[in-house]
């Protein structure tokens, strides 16, 4: 969604309303302040003034009650030297994969098989199913995958239907499998707004150009990377800015199926961060890796952003 | 046609499918298991010989649903319309009006598009204590419009800056002031705007988490969606409860989608990639 601005800012250079923008910028409309000032004010009192707050706890050792200590870099060295740190913020690159790659990987998938369909009943059916995961509350969401993958789950069931019965386990309790298996909650939360946002983007390509690489004797798959993915550019930064920030502050899904076990298995920043604070009260170190998060989402969207800004 | 090309429709087919069971059968799983006999844990997916629907009862009045649910409105209703309004108000001034600063202002607020509430909410934790509001609804209500503005913000600015400078300017010469041409012009034509914004507002707080854990001690005052977390904690165990329980707390948001679906798909599209 991000992406609207982008497009904006590039079309204002050629855009006529600049022009009549330009002339009346001369006299600036202080009044226009006071339909900005509440959602300006609400949004500075409660985000940019608790973002400043947290950098500055990063910079103490504080339990949340008594008086705090200057801390230095303590905190912010931590989470490069702690493991358990370290690990959340790995974890969080890897639920990338699930939350974002394979999302957006699967959606194209989906959005070209439904936009293959007549327009009817099923295609209707098939978005409205797959779109169904992303509006219900990632709670819910939490607790049925817990149940999906618990040992009577049906995961197993169908395991065992198949006589793979050796490798059934519980999977969110299990070492290996625990990160994987919650990556797929991922997937399923995040595959149809990829889907529905991609399928948009398809329809308005232009059907000539579909055509012109048709009569090129262009293959499926050469028509898909010549035609429909370069005309999918804009919706693709769009899903994948989307789906990246979801993957590196994922929370509830976590705190619901895992709450980062077995061990560190499946700990994530968000978790981690909840942790510090309110359960062990470290509020310092949880400070600085709520800043070193924010930060760390800025830094990966922002050429993600560039890359759709070119044309 | 041929053969090949049968094979390969059939190919597709069952691959989209395969995707769109995928998307349902947790959820299908989770409505067998509801009805499946009390304090039994049954298999993954099967249809009870002898469904209780009574499960649905008991969920609803052990977890206190009732006060849940009228919890969750109360904070609907705090959010979504005070939201809504200041989003429009604040996006057409930035689209349409020469704001003083107007450019810092704005690139702040698309800053906070990109914020994870779990970066504030410590800091929030103890804004919260020091305002006395901690446990109390406007904890979750007061964070919650800062939260979501810069998405509103930008979501309505989007929708003003499409709209014709000649419009407003023929306003102008029929002498209209600047509230009138809000209010007859351009608010008119922004119903589709801002009445997406507010379903996609109403899912965010009813859908909300993180806060109500944090900031509400008191169940009975969280969103449902919070509640189901406490409850979650208490009846962990007893799967057919808990199955029947996140079926009724998903059902109000599943409804909305559903009536609303073809306006809200399109909504998405045009203001995502408009």
């Amino acid at each position: 969604m991000t992406d609207v601005l982008l497009r904006q800012r590039s079309e204002d250079p050629v855009a006529p309303r600049d022009v009549v923008r330009r002339s009346a910028r001369r006299t600036r409309n202080w009044a226009a302040l006071v339909w900005v000032a509440p959602a300006f004010g609400m949004y500075a009192l409660f985000v940019l003034y608790p973002m400043l707050q947290s950098i500055q706890y990063s910079f103490y050792d504080w339990d949340g009650i008594g008086p705090a200590k200057p801390a230095g870099l303590d905190n912010w060295k931590a989470i490069f030297t702690q493991p358990e740190l370290l690990h959340s913020v790995e974890h969080a690159f890897i639920l990338i994969v699930f939350y974002s790659v394979l999302p957006v990987g699967l959606g194209l998938v989906a959005a070209a098989l439904i936009r293959e369909l007549r327009p009817g009943a099923f295609s209707t059916t098939a978005r409205v199913m797959l779109f169904i995961p992303q509006v219900l509350p990632l709670v819910a969401a939490g607790i049925a995958w817990t149940w999906m993958y618990s040992s009577d789950g049906l995961v197993n069931q169908v395991l065992r239907a198949v006589g793979l019965e050796r490798h059934t386990r519980a999977w969110l309790g299990d070492f290996t499998f625990a990160l994987p298996a919650v990556g797929v909650i991922g997937v399923w939360v995040m595959l149809g707004f990829c889907t529905v946002l991609l399928l948009a983007g398809i329809g308005k390509i232009e059907p000539e150009l579909y055509e012109a690489a048709r009569l090129d004797g262009a293959g499926r798959v050469h028509e898909f990377l010549a035609v429909t993915l370069p005309g999918l550019r804009r919706e693709l930064v769009v899903c994948t800015t989307f789906t990246v920030i979801a993957a590196l502050a994922s929370f509830d899904v976590i705190q619901i199926s895992t709450q980062g076990g077995p061990g560190y298995q499946t700990m994530v920043p968000g978790v981690e961060i909840y942790r510090l604070t309110f359960l062990q009260q470290h509020v310092g170190q949880a400070s600085a890796l709520a800043v070193f998060l924010a930060a760390l989402v800025l830094v990966i969207i922002w050429p993600i952003q560039r890359l759709g800004r070119e044309r | 046609m041929t053969e090949s090309t049968v094979a390969q429709r059939v190919t597709r087919t069952g691959i989209l499918l395969a995707l769109m069971l995928f998307a349902i059968v947790p959820l299908l799983s989770m409505f067998t298991t509801a009805l499946a006999e009390p304090g039994s844990t049954p298999r993954g997916l099967t249809w009870p010989g002898d469904p209780h629907w009574h499960n649905f009862v008991d969920a609803w009045s052990s977890a206190n649903f009732l006060a849940l649910f009228r919890s969750s409105i109360l904070i609907v209703v705090g959010v979504v319309p005070a939201t809504v309004v200041m989003a429009t108000a604040a996006g057409y001034a930035l689209a349409q009006l020469n704001v003083p600063f107007g450019k810092v202002i704005y690139g702040l607020l698309v800053v906070g598009l990109t914020l994870p509430f779990e970066a504030l909410i410590t800091p929030l934790y103890y804004d919260l204590q020091s305002m006395g509001l901690l446990g109390s609804r406007f904890a979750i209500v007061l964070p919650l419009i800062g939260l979501l503005m810069p998405f509103g913000v930008f979501w309505m600015r989007a929708h003003f800056l499409g709209i014709e400078p000649a419009l407003t300017e023929a306003a102008k010469v029929d002498g209209a002031t600047g509230w009138q041409t809000f209010r007859r012009i351009h608010l008119p034509l922004a119903t589709s705007a801002w009445s997406a914004l507010a379903v996609l507002f109403f899912l965010a707080s009813w859908n909300q988490y993180l806060l109500p854990l944090v900031l509400v001690d008191d169940p009975s005052k969280r969103t449902v969606a919070g509640g189901l977390g406490a409850f979650q904690g208490q009846h962990g165990t007893d799967v057919v409860l808990l199955c029947a329980g996140s079926l009724l707390i998903m059902l109000p948001s599943l409804v909305i989608f559903l009536i609303f679906q073809r306006n809200f798909v399109r909504a998405l599209m045009q203001g995502a990639v408009k």
